[in-house]
């Protein structure tokens, strides 16, 4: 790191003073930098690179026991049974999906309303403290999260939102399968909402990044047009910016699907199916963390990394399926 | 970034040092959580007295028994026994070292600790999911004059593996044919039911804020944060509460000297006051270590836990072996290591 930082600092004063030294050392000391440089950043760039096949295909490697036991049906089975050593993934996949969509359902609406309030709507002096306090949020650890949504926010689910929800909704015909069951408070639900609210400052800063990167020019014409702010922002800030806020929900997205500890205490850790969001359920990353350190047979140690791949697989459809969507809006604004 | 070089520097220079000649007056052990608290104790005052550090990780007692495998510790425990020919296949000899109970615990609104009686097979059905409310005909049976309320029950249980999960499914198992049928014994098992709280404190977390709901825990825990445990009915048909009497007439009823290497489960124990769940935590040690100078240090540092040491176990509500027992394990010190 030291030899880096000597050779950019050699490198850049050259730069501007160039009639104290001859053209052709100044070219030869930048081509050198500059090549030195780009080694770095390429070495970087391969050491990330790296790393993610390493994880990749470390846990393909140590889930394969698993999955040549069980097959493909492994993604698909529900029975998650240590003593006949009998393991299916169908729970926490689902677990972990369903918690992640409810969280962004949750979160896109309120950091989009954070991020438009912020950038068009707030007073100068006001913008800056309530900045601070949303990346505050975020920096907040995911334990106290889980504390406060097993002290006090559980609790007030299982009194007064689960009894509610099964009351109304949970008398629908199709829709009341979603919202049947005891209301123990903990579950897919609650687990979705407290996920929602630590994904918002995530999604929140990166909108309100690209927001104010839209050039005030597009938005005063605009304006000048008789438009009002909320054609403004839906016609003027949001296609300006949407391959970033789409950037932004899915990296929300990634965290959502990976967060591990607030899970683990509202989530009710059980390995039984079922549709109901007000029932306990597991996620991928709750169950390995809950599980690792006991697993005392090697079909079981196998089938938990086995979850670690599939969890990765999960994360890399969900961002492929983004740069998709990124790639059709491109193509869309283009025509 | 300099000071940042120094640091990671003076870290790794004190990672060397750690593993380097300090050694020799330091004996490591891993594993069983439930022992922790007490062999942090003995560790504190043993220290005071000889010098000699216990250096102890409470990773669970399947990490006591992979470590102490791989020879990385001097002694791993485990909640759990290991079988004779197990052992035999290690290289290791085992023997127990404090006794405690796995109690199962309530939240029924208006009911007191001690108030709700639960018969073996009534508490399997519970748990395996069967018998759902409060006021099911089977408890009203067993607790005539106590109002049980129309709750529905939800089942905490353990959501990581453990020693406790072991030793409580091994007496549902002996006194139900249902679950050792359904759901067998291991360190975690396939729960019908429930939620899963992660170590004691989750699952007493959970029973604490769940109203109708019933979990299992060791009684240390029971005694600190307090919470309404049930009575429960045990092998010679009397009704018993976790105390410390009688989880040592359970081990005292039990019959060690036909367990080869302590291989004994104490739950559902024959005495009349003995209570159902009671469990031992067993240590682990190689039988020819790779350093016999520490494991010497570390058997004399069991002999005066044994001794010496149950004044302060006492004191944190772990029971002490019963004298017969204590006798047994120094003769099988001096067959084991000679």
């Amino acid at each position: 790191m030291q030899t880096v930082m000597q050779q950019v600092s050699v490198a850049q004063p050259s730069r501007p003073a160039p009639s104290a030294v001859p053209a052709a050392r100044v070219a030869s000391a930048g081509a050198r930098g500059d090549l030195i440089f780009g080694g770095l950043a390429r070495m970087a760039t391969a050491f990330v690179l790296l790393v993610l096949a390493g994880i990749a295909l470390a846990t393909l490697i140590g889930g394969w026991p698993a999955f040549a036991r069980f097959g493909a049906s492994f993604v698909a089975r529900t029975a998650w049974d240590p003593v006949q050593r009998d393991f299916g993934a169908l729970v926490p996949i689902y677990g972990t999906i369903v918690t992640a969509v409810l969280s962004m359902l949750l979160a896109v609406p309120i950091a989009f309303g954070i991020a438009i309030f912020l950038t068009e709507v707030a007073p100068r002096p006001l913008a800056g403290p309530i900045s601070a306090a949303i990346e505050l949020l975020a920096g907040i650890p995911s334990i106290i999260y889980g504390m406060w949504g097993l002290f006090v926010f559980v609790p007030f689910m299982a009194d007064w939102v689960d009894p509610w929800l099964a009351a109304s909704l949970g008398r629908l015909p199709v829709l009341g399968a979603l919202f049947s069951g005891p209301p123990l408070g903990l579950g897919m639900l609650t687990a979705g909402i407290i996920l929602g609210v630590m994904v918002v400052p995530f999604v929140a800063a990166v909108m309100r990044d690209v927001f104010t990167l839209v050039p005030s020019a597009l938005r005063e014409s605009a304006f000048a047009l008789g438009a009002t702010r909320w054609e403004v922002v839906w016609h003027v800030v949001l296609p300006y910016t949407r391959t970033a806020v789409v950037g932004g929900i899915f990296l929300g997205l990634g965290r959502a699907l990976g967060e591990t500890m607030a899970v683990t205490f509202v989530l009710g850790n059980a390995h039984d199916f079922n549709l109901s969001l007000l029932a306990p359920s597991t996620s991928i990353a709750a169950a390995i963390a809950n599980e690792f350190t006991e697993a005392d047979s090697a079909t079981y140690l196998s089938a938990l990394i086995a979850l670690g791949f599939i969890l990765f697989v999960v994360t890399f459809i969900v961002l492929v399926f983004a740069k998709l969507l990124l790639l059709r809006l491109a193509r869309q604004a283009g025509r | 970034m300099k000071r940042f070089t120094t640091a990671l520097a003076a870290v790794l220079a004190a990672a060397t040092l750690a593993v380097g000649p300090v050694r020799a007056q330091q004996v490591t052990g891993a594993g069983s959580t439930f022992v922790y608290p007490v062999l942090a104790a003995w560790s504190d005052a043993y220290s005071k007295q000889t010098g000699v550090k216990i250096n102890y990780q409470s990773i669970g007692s399947g990490g006591g028994i992979a470590q102490i495998k791989a020879d990385t510790v001097t002694f791993g425990a485990s909640d759990m026994p290991l079988e004779p020919a197990r052992l035999a296949e290690a290289g290791l000899v085992q023997f127990p070292l404090v006794i405690g109970g796995v109690v199962p615990v309530v939240n029924l609104p208006g009911i007191e600790a001690g108030k709700i009686r639960l018969s073996g097979k009534l508490l399997a059905d519970i748990f395996l999911g069967t018998v759902k409310t409060w006021n099911d005909p089977a408890l009203a049976a067993l607790n005539p004059g106590t109002a049980l309320p129309a709750l529905p029950i939800s089942v905490v249980h353990r959501s990581d593996g453990s020693g406790t999960t072991f030793n409580f499914v091994d007496y549902l198992a002996k006194v139900s044919p249902d679950w050792r049928a359904k759901i067998g014994v291991g360190t975690s098992v396939s729960w019908p039911a429930g939620v899963g709280g992660k170590g004691n404190e989750g699952v007493a977390a959970y029973v604490q804020r769940l109203k109708g709901s019933i979990g299992y825990i060791e009684y240390a825990y029971v005694l600190q944060n307090k919470i309404p445990y049930a009575v429960l009915e045990n092998a010679a048909g009397s009704f018993v509460a976790p105390s410390a009497r009688s989880f040592q007439e359970a081990a005292a009823s039990a019959d060690w000297s036909k367990a080869q290497d302590f291989d004994l489960v104490m739950t559902n124990a024959p005495g009349a006051g003995a209570y159902p769940i009671t469990a031992t935590v067993f240590i682990l040690m190689h039988r020819q270590p790779k350093e016999p100078a520490q494991t010497k240090q570390a058997l004399d540092f069991f002999r005066w836990a044994l001794g010496q040491g149950q004044e302060v176990a006492a004191k944190l509500d772990y029971v002490p072996l019963p004298p017969t027992l204590v006798a047994q394990i120094e003769a099988y010190w001096q067959a084991s290591f000679h």
